[in-house]
């Protein structure tokens, strides 16, 4: 067992748990958590490949290096959308829940808190 | 075993914890700070798996700018909570989920179990590159800039169009305004002490990382990030506003980065024989110019994407 | 030389780490909000400071110690701060008798 491959199984492990909790929890920031823990997973699982790829006196292939750095700004603009998506749906309805048959509730003036 | 083996044996576990008590605790705010928790540690997995760039990246935007907008979140759909209990799924589902949530990761698990030997790598074909851009350093900025430098371009449209979406997301009567609630100042407040105090050295720390980042761990994306948040402590702190998102010079700074970008590349197309290419010799002083026009797009865009969608049209 | 800076190293970021441990211990004993807080900055910062302490020997260039303590600094003025609004917030939603 060496690093790489003990955060790969990590990896695979957290894509795992982040998978169990976006499909089991309903709300809509704990699906964004579970989410970003699978992106993560991803990203490690990555990160073992770019630390098995060392080579010409490199610790570990950049280049897969290099698009991890891109993945995670990526990431976290994705994360600021939906954030923002839940933000505007509380805004209008109240009420964050995602079920189709939710009760109707009245608007709410957005907290300036 | 070795030592080095047993820390990294203990780190992933921790990584693992850490995310399963994000998933299983109940309260929300909670699962958000262990989310920031989780990022700093993911950080030193990181350092670990000899990724120090990446480790940087992690801690500043994993860690802490995702940390930032998801507290800010969490705090003010807090009211929710409560409703949200009754719409857990029932046992049947979450078995199912279970299952497949343990299939998939048992799938990668094997598929990280067999990963070809000698693993293949790009470092050659790198470190050419970096060879090719001389005075460039650190390989991973090489890649970022000259090996794959579509990428960092897509990249940077990428963070704009999420930047146009959350913008998007403002009512119409809102539509130009200031993004985020105004900010009360409490002058004898720790945090404005702060937002003054902080500021200055952190602009100072921001701009060395991203000089750096041209021959060790750093650069624009972690420089920036730091940038961002000095300026959202200002703004926090109540010490100044956010511009209103209809700003001309707002907007030319947001686009000046890509569009240098651009233009550099497909002069690349008639100088150097192809797309994003550089012409002999001259390859250092664009990769630089590039990276000085992307990175106030990139620290504007970074804080306006933790500052949410336009809320408010500001007084006159 | 080399060996009394490696065995100050090693106590100074030993007893670091035990100030790290007692803080922890502290964070998970203490009843409330305010003396959670204070055993979690005090002892933090101390036992960061240690570390640093102990690591300076074992920078390579004077640069690298400027920014270890650079590092301490940091941490010091973050943790206040943050000690100082985390108490605020804990009494404004529960206001000490």
């Amino acid at each position: 067992m060496n690093a790489p491959t003990l955060f790969g199984l990590c990896a695979a492990a957290l894509v795992g748990i982040g998978l169990y909790g976006l499909i089991v929890n309903p709300r809509p920031l704990r699906k964004i958590l579970a989410f970003n823990l699978v992106g993560t997973g991803v990203f490690l699982l990555f990160g073992a490949i770019a630390r098995r790829g060392a080579a010409v006196g490199m610790d570990g292939d950049p280049v897969p290096q290099a698009l991890l750095i891109t993945g995670i700004v990526v990431a976290f603009s994705a994360t600021a959308l939906a954030v923002a998506l839940v933000q505007r749906l509380f805004d209008e309805a109240g009420s964050v829940t995602l079920a189709p048959d939710a009760p109707a509730k009245a608007p709410v003036e957005p907290p300036d808190a | 075993m070795t030592l080095a083996l047993a820390v990294d044996i203990s780190l992933a576990l921790l990584v693992l914890a850490v995310a399963g008590w994000i998933i299983a605790v109940r309260d929300t705010f909670g699962a958000v700070i262990g989310f920031v928790a989780y990022g700093l540690l993911l950080a030193l997995v990181w350092v670990r798996l000899a990724a120090p760039d990446v480790a940087l990246t992690e801690a500043a935007i994993g860690g802490g700018l995702t940390g930032a907008l998801l507290i800010g979140a969490a705090a003010r759909l807090r009211g929710t909570e409560a409703a949200a209990r009754a719409e857990y799924p029932g046992a049947f589902t979450r078995t199912l989920a279970a299952v497949l949530a343990v299939t998939v990761a048992a799938a990668l698990a094997i598929g990280v179990l067999a990963l070809p030997d000698p693993a293949p790598t790009l470092a050659p074909a790198a470190a050419a590159a970096s060879l090719a851009t001389t005075g460039v350093g650190n390989p991973v900025t090489a890649v970022l800039l000259a090996f794959r430098a579509m990428d960092t371009l897509l990249e940077a449209i990428v963070v704009l169009l999420a930047l146009l979406g959350v913008w998007s997301l403002a009512p119409d009567r809102a539509w130009g305004g200031c993004p985020g609630p105004r900010r009360p100042v409490d002058p004898d407040g720790v945090l404005a002490y702060l937002a003054q105090l902080l500021p200055p050295i952190g602009i100072i720390v921001g701009l060395y990382i991203f000089w750096i980042g041209a021959d060790l761990p750093g650069g624009k994306f972690q420089g920036a990030t730091i940038l961002a948040a000095m300026w959202l402590l200002v703004i926090w702190a109540g010490l100044a506003d956010t511009p209103p998102i209809g700003r001309t010079w707002l907007r030319v700074l947001l686009v000046a980065g890509p569009l240098v970008f651009i233009a550099i590349g497909f002069a690349g197309a008639i100088t150097a024989g192809a797309v994003l290419a550089y012409p002999e010799g001259y390859a250092k002083p664009l990769i630089v110019a590039i990276e000085i026009a992307l990175m106030p797009t990139l620290v504007l865009t970074l804080a306006l994407l933790v500052a949410g969608a336009p809320q408010r049209i500001p007084p006159q | 030389m080399s060996l009394v800076l490696d065995i100050f190293t090693i106590v100074a970021v030993s007893a670091g780490a035990f100030f790290f441990l007692a803080g922890t211990v502290g964070l998970l004993r203490f009843p409330d909000t305010l003396t959670r807080l204070h055993a979690l900055t005090k002892a933090d910062n101390l036992g960061l400071g240690l570390v640093v302490m102990g690591l300076l020997p074992q920078a390579e260039q004077p640069f690298a110690v400027i920014k270890l303590i650079a590092i301490w600094l940091f941490a010091l003025l973050a943790g206040a701060t943050v000690g100082q609004l985390m108490a605020r917030a804990a009494r404004r939603e529960r206001p000490t008798p």
